[in-house]
């Protein structure tokens, strides 16, 4: 992380959100913004109120509710030199341009044999716990992370949201950047002054332990960090690991933990079956077989079309921190 | 209803087993594809998954008992099992993740769900002599586990589990080794009384002088006194690592050799001679050739599949070697099939090259580098193990130049290739030259041939081995 400025301010993570794209559209009159109501509304999270007035309809552009075109025009401005940030306003809405995305932004730099790249930057809110149901609440991380030419970042720390949302417009290729909405206020931390970057790809250690790994990201992260310090009060020692870029995939870290504790738990909002934590548990087992001294556990969604609306629903998706801490204990005790 | 268990057939040629061990008496309750048995053969020994879930309701054939496959072993009884089956067999084994915390106990599931950790009851008849742990315990060793005791030479039977439902877990076998060998070495005799000693300090003769093979050129020389303890390998006396003034507890594998080899030297009269082959030819093609065939095939090339090559060669020219002794006659076998010896671990195995006359010299290569990665992972079937007609042993590999091999599995032959050495040679003309010379020796069974028939078969390979060049490749 290299520091511009010193000191930090607090932000939640909607704040980080807003300070580094303003900073941003400050520095580089290249970069711009671009999708549904970031104009004259500001943005449904008021994350861009004032940005049209400030930096014009030129770089803050209203779009119409066509998801394929949003990231279609803005593949064509990446190529040509411009840096769009273009914003999908919720995740579950961005299924009309996964074309665009997977078939065109991904492929640009392969396609061209490196002649063109695409220095775009796909913003979008994710994820449930704020009785969001079928439409706003989806996790669409797994759909993406297949694809080779894509990164996927998902922070979840107002500090990690700067650097690593910084490192995505620099990107010269195409970033999703993933927000957890339930995050948006409900985080709060500090954050480092003046431009600064976090390399994607790399993950971090955010409690140490030695007796058990847990891996996630997202919202996640917060309740296993809460579900690590209860066990801690018993003595029992978890250590937590905020994935933050989900594509490239830090292998480094997961794996020496691993090897530290010989245990692995893997939790994601994310339906299981063929999410995130499948990729991490098929890596681990190549990688780390005879360091392993347990199963390897998922916490994970159920296999469900949707979060449901009705309270009970949500409920049985979401993962309470109890749940977590006590697969943690069983880990532990294993 | 009552399900007769029957000996199984453990590869392809195999016709009996050996009950080595029940795990499981009378009584117990046995899931389906829950190991019950343990069965040696005279290459391998395997658990037997139970086909059906019940309470085991005899045992037909005991402990050492060696009958031939198909014979009834014992009865399960399945009407017993009603409360066993009640809970679906595959649900503890497929998702154990799923279980809650603290759940209520499955009703009669008699070795999982939340039970306290079971008292360790001694087991005089099992074959740890009173073990600490449980079979199912020992059964169910993670990998980090399993790689930690190797590393650390620490006896799983003697490790109290901490884990769920006493699993060892790998912080005991770490506490293990770090308790140092004092401990370890009190562990082990507990769990296996049979070999306690009277008096620990006197000095027993561990290894009886074996005057011929298997040769043990590295063997360590031991100390005229016991090693203070600190000196001393961590954990039990193996064979790997053995303590002075102790006994090395026999493996099943360790007892099968030495039966074996008893067996092979007490029934087949063995003779021995023995040709230097002049392979500077050979060794020099090896040089050219070894870098571009490493590349194409992706193993290494050694002297070894070129020898076994002209052994095949020299078996069609005299079947004879190529043939076992019978009560009714010399059986002279259609099949070439040449084990090699490989030394795996502290164990002795000869792996098989099937059909070895359909190989070129690249051919050869692959397979035996195929087996003997096999055998030294301890990944060989009994498929691997059986049939072999004739063996070749790399004594050379270990530096030996002269070894008096024992016959293997009622074989006519055997052929040691010997360190490849530079030497002075009378060459033609009566000139001295510098030649790579490698001796070859040859055992064989002298109820199948005599001397005659042996010492041509011997100068046959000779004469092929130093005539081997760029097509055999």
């Amino acid at each position: 992380m290299a520091l511009a400025t010193a000191g930090t301010t607090t932000m939640n993570n909607v704040e980080a959100v807003r300070h580094t794209l303003y900073e941003a559209l400050k520095a580089d009159p290249k970069t711009l913004i671009m999708g549904e109501d970031v104009g004259a509304r500001g943005n449904v999270f008021l994350i861009t109120k004032g940005f049209l007035e400030e930096f014009g309809p030129e770089r803050i552009i209203d779009t119409p509710l066509a998801e394929a075109s949003i990231v279609g025009v803005a593949v064509g401005m990446a190529m040509e030199g411009l840096r769009p940030i273009a914003e999908i306003q919720f995740a579950d809405f961005i299924y009309p341009a996964f074309n665009q995305i997977v078939g065109e932004a991904a492929k640009t730099r392969y396609r061209s044999n490196g002649d063109y790249t695409c220095p775009l930057v796909i913003r979008t809110p994710y994820g449930g716990g704020v009785r969001g149901a079928l439409s706003h609440s989806v996790s669409i991380e797994a759909l993406f992370y297949h694809v080779p030419g894509l990164k996927i970042v998902a922070p979840s720390f107002p500090a990690d949201i700067k650097g690593l949302l910084n490192a995505a417009i620099d990107d010269p290729d195409p970033v999703m950047f993933l927000e957890h909405k339930k995050t948006y206020r409900l985080v709060k931390g500090e954050v480092p002054n003046g431009h600064y970057t976090i390399p994607i790809g790399k993950a971090e250690v955010k409690i140490a332990g030695d007796a058990l790994t847990a891996v996630s990201y997202g919202l996640y992260v917060h309740q296993a960090i809460e579900a690590a310090k209860q066990l801690a009060a018993d003595g029992l020692s978890v250590e937590v690991i905020d994935l933050r870029s989900i594509r490239p995939m830090d292998r480094t870290t997961i794996l020496e933990s691993v090897r530290k504790t010989r245990k692995l738990l893997i939790i994601q909002e994310d339906n299981k079956f063929g999410g995130i934590g499948a990729e991490i548990s098929a890596m681990v087992v190549e990688e780390a077989f005879f360091d392993l001294d347990a199963p390897i556990r998922r916490l994970a969604g159920p296999d469900v079309p949707a979060m449901g609306y009705a309270q009970t629903l949500e409920e049985e998706f979401m993962i309470p921190t109890s749940r977590m801490a006590d697969t943690m204990r069983e880990m532990v005790a294993f | 209803m009552a399900t007769t268990i029957t000996m199984p057939q453990l590869g392809e040629s195999v016709t009996e087993g050996t009950v080595a061990q029940w795990l499981k008496k009378p009584g117990d309750a046995i899931e389906k594809y829950e190991p019950f048995v343990e069965i040696s053969t005279d290459k391998v020994t395997a658990e037997v998954p139970s086909p059906v879930s019940g309470v085991l309701k005899e045992i037909i054939v005991k402990e050492g008992d060696t009958v031939p496959t198909g014979t009834a072993i014992a009865v399960i009884d399945e009407v017993g099992a009603a409360a066993a089956q009640t809970a679906p067999i595959d649900s503890p084994a497929v998702e154990p993740q799923t279980r809650p915390p603290h759940a209520t106990p499955a009703p009669a599931r008699p070795q999982s769900g939340p039970q306290p950790p079971r008292p360790f009851v001694a087991r005089p008849g099992s074959r740890n002599g009173g073990a600490l742990n449980p079979p199912e315990v020992l059964r169910r060793v993670s990998p980090a586990v399993r790689r930690l005791a190797r590393e650390n030479n620490i006896d799983l039977t003697t490790v109290r589990g901490s884990g769920e439902h006493g699993r060892i877990t790998a912080n005991d076998v770490l506490a293990a080794a770090a308790q140092g060998p004092a401990a370890a070495m009190a562990a082990g005799i507990m769990a296996a009384p049979e070999i306690r000693q009277p008096s620990a300090p006197t000095p027993t003769p561990l290894r009886p002088a074996a005057p011929s093979a298997p040769i043990q050129p590295k063997g360590p020389v031991p100390p005229a006194a016991p090693l203070p303890p600190a000196a001393a390998a961590s954990g039990r006396s193996t064979y790997d690592r053995p303590i002075p003034g102790t006994l090395v507890p026999l493996t099943q594998a360790r007892k099968i050799i030495a039966q074996r080899m008893v067996e092979s030297k007490h029934t087949a009269p063995h003779a021995w001679t023995m040709v230097e082959v002049d392979v500077t030819d050979l060794w020099n093609l090896r040089q050219r050739e070894k870098d571009k065939f490493q590349r194409e095939k992706g193993v290494a090339l050694t002297l070894l599949p070129f020898f076994i090559h002209a052994v095949v060669q020299s078996l069609k020219a005299y079947p004879l070697m190529n043939a076992r002794f019978t009560d009714e006659g010399i059986q002279v076998l259609k099949e070439i099939n040449v084990g090699i010896a490989v030394a795996a671990g502290s164990n002795l195995m000869v792996p098989v090259i099937r059909h070895a006359d359909n190989y070129s010299v690249a051919g050869l290569a692959v397979e035996a580098a195929k087996l003997i990665e096999k055998a030294r992972f301890g990944k060989v079937g009994a498929d691997d193990l059986t049939g072999g007609t004739f063996t070749v042993n790399n004594t050379g590999s270990n530096g030996s130049v002269l070894s008096a091999p024992i016959l293997n599995g009622g074989q006519a032959g055997i052929v040691t290739m010997e360190a490849v050495v530079k030497r002075p040679v009378v060459v033609d003309d009566d000139k001295i030259a510098i030649r790579s010379m490698m001796n070859v020796c040859l055992s064989l069974d002298h109820r199948v041939v005599d001397g005659a028939i042996a010492s041509a078969f011997l100068v046959d390979l000779k004469k092929r081995i130093e005539k081997m060049s760029q097509l055999a490749l």
